[in-house]
């Protein structure tokens, strides 16, 4: 594929990130809605989120306007070169900055100046790795900075909580993590949780949760148990939609694993609003194709 | 649903109580994090006139710049506790009777409330497309070079934007309400 039809693609998977919710958020919303029931606040909030998103599909705008960090998760075959991939990605992005489905939102850490176009260090984030078979699989995660701030990484055994290095002792972070968040993230929210690892692989891994669609059943049956029971349980919060009470506090709990080393138990938990926005795409054979219109 | 005209009395901001749904018209200026520091450490003239008797918004938006007119197109409330050491002395300072954004305020902004005569409004978080249509129209915008466009003060003349009172100016706030609630039901979680 030349580098011009690339990055075309990618510029439309971005429209697509920052505009469409994705049908398994929508569907969890909707749920959110019965749970809720007819003429409460929080129903009626809920189908304000749904309302906005319409309008943002229709009108090709951002559904919210932290259009947030870019995380690009690629996989490529050897019919694709790697700095060709992100030299596209790039100039996609700066392109859609400029037709405003994008906020300029890369900010110099230590002269506070905003690059004005999303490019700066580490911005947009990538993550690479190379397949045998030809074509491209590209993954876009948009991730908010007020939902990002309420994340939360726990060394276990934490004294606090009464939390052990058992899967109990996960339960109670992420439990501790939603209440805290309260409405500021943008409830409901969808949680990503990562048990193990190091400090930095193990919020990777919990942002990575975030790729998978809210309908999965974890392929681990102790991870999908706690994940069915801890997204019933926050639930039980009273949080709601905004933060303004109701039953619907989380739209979904997706929890993974990576082995730690024997002195360290890092429970890491990232917190995505409902706002939740993703597009996946794929290349083959010159065809490109998006999981969802 | 009541009626707010901006500029709005200190009488009128008292007569609201928390849970109260509002709809506001007239000027405002968008403030976040970069102009809250501002407003703290100088005296704001360019501001300070538009301030007074009028509300800010905690809000970041994208904004179409088509020759010399601004317009914004998605224009969403932003986390306000970023806010929190600062907007006290805002309020006290500018006269400001009106916060609007998501996620609450804490102890000093609702004491500032209830001393000087002024709201914090809730607009529901992510709404950025449906609130930027009640934005009418961009009038002017100060410190856009410097702070960047999420961070600018941009004055706007909205129509109709919706909002809830979440902390009134009589020691009211829903955000301390659903927190004490939603704390119980944490800490039976936590036991069970």
């Amino acid at each position: 594929m030349d580098r011009g039809r690339l990055e075309e693609s990618f510029l439309d998977l971005i429209r697509r990130a920052s505009t469409v919710l994705p049908p398994d958020v929508v569907a969890a919303m909707r749920r959110g809605i019965e749970a809720e029931g007819d003429g409460t606040s929080a129903a009626s909030s809920l189908e304000l989120m749904l309302e906005n998103a319409n309008q943002a599909k229709d009108g090709k705008t951002p559904i919210c306007q932290d259009t947030g960090a870019l995380l690009f998760f690629v996989e490529y075959g050897p019919d694709f070169r790697q700095k060709d991939i992100e030299e596209a990605a790039r100039a996609a992005t700066v392109r859609a900055t400029e037709l405003y489905y994008l906020r300029p939102n890369a900010v110099d850490p230590v002269t506070g100046a905003n690059s004005k176009n999303n490019l700066g260090d580490g911005s947009p984030y990538f993550h690479f790795e190379q397949r045998d078979e030809d074509g491209l699989r590209v993954r876009l995660l948009l991730k908010g900075g007020g939902s990002e701030n309420v994340g939360a990484q726990y060394k276990l055994p934490d004294a606090g909580l009464k939390a052990g290095r058992d899967l109990a002792g996960v339960r109670k972070c992420i439990i501790d993590t939603v209440y805290n968040a309260q409405g500021k993230g943008c409830a409901p929210g969808v949680v990503g949780a990562c048990i193990g690892g190091d400090r930095g692989s193990s919020f990777a891994c919990s942002k990575q949760q975030f790729l998978r669609d809210l309908r999965d059943k974890n392929p681990d049956p102790v991870l999908a148990e706690l994940e069915e029971s801890l997204a019933k349980e926050l639930n039980e919060l009273g949080i709601g939609p905004s933060g303004f009470g109701g039953r619907t506090t989380v739209l979904g709990v997706k929890i993974g694993r990576r082995h730690r080393l024997p002195a360290c138990f890092f429970v890491s938990v990232s917190y995505t609003c409902w706002a939740y926005r993703k597009a996946f795409m794929t290349v083959e054979r010159g065809e490109v194709s998006y999981d969802w219109d | 649903m009541i009626g707010i005209k901006l500029p709005v009395s200190d009488d009128e901001i008292r007569k609201l109580k928390a849970g109260d749904e509002v709809s506001i018209t007239g000027v405002m200026i968008t403030a976040r994090d970069a102009a809250h520091k501002y407003l703290v450490e100088t005296d704001g003239e360019d501001v300070r006139d538009l301030l007074k008797d009028s509300m800010v918004y905690h809000c970041g938006p994208v904004v179409k710049k088509e020759g010399d007119k601004y317009s914004f197109v998605a224009a969403g409330p932003t986390t306000s506790i970023r806010e929190e050491p600062y907007e006290g002395t805002v309020i006290e300072k500018y006269s400001v009777r009106g916060v609007i954004g998501k996620g609450g305020m804490g102890a000093d902004t609702l004491k500032a409330c209830g001393e000087h005569g002024c709201v914090y409004l809730s607009a529901v978080g992510g709404l950025a497309t449906t609130l930027a249509r009640s934005v009418v129209e961009v009038l002017d915008v100060h410190k856009l070079e410097e702070f960047g466009v999420p961070e600018a003060m941009w004055v706007i003349r909205v129509e109709d934007f919706p909002a809830v009172v979440t902390m009134d100016s009589h020691g009211n706030s829903i955000h301390d309400d659903i927190e004490e609630l939603s704390r119980k039901n944490y800490e039976e979680l936590l036991d069970r």
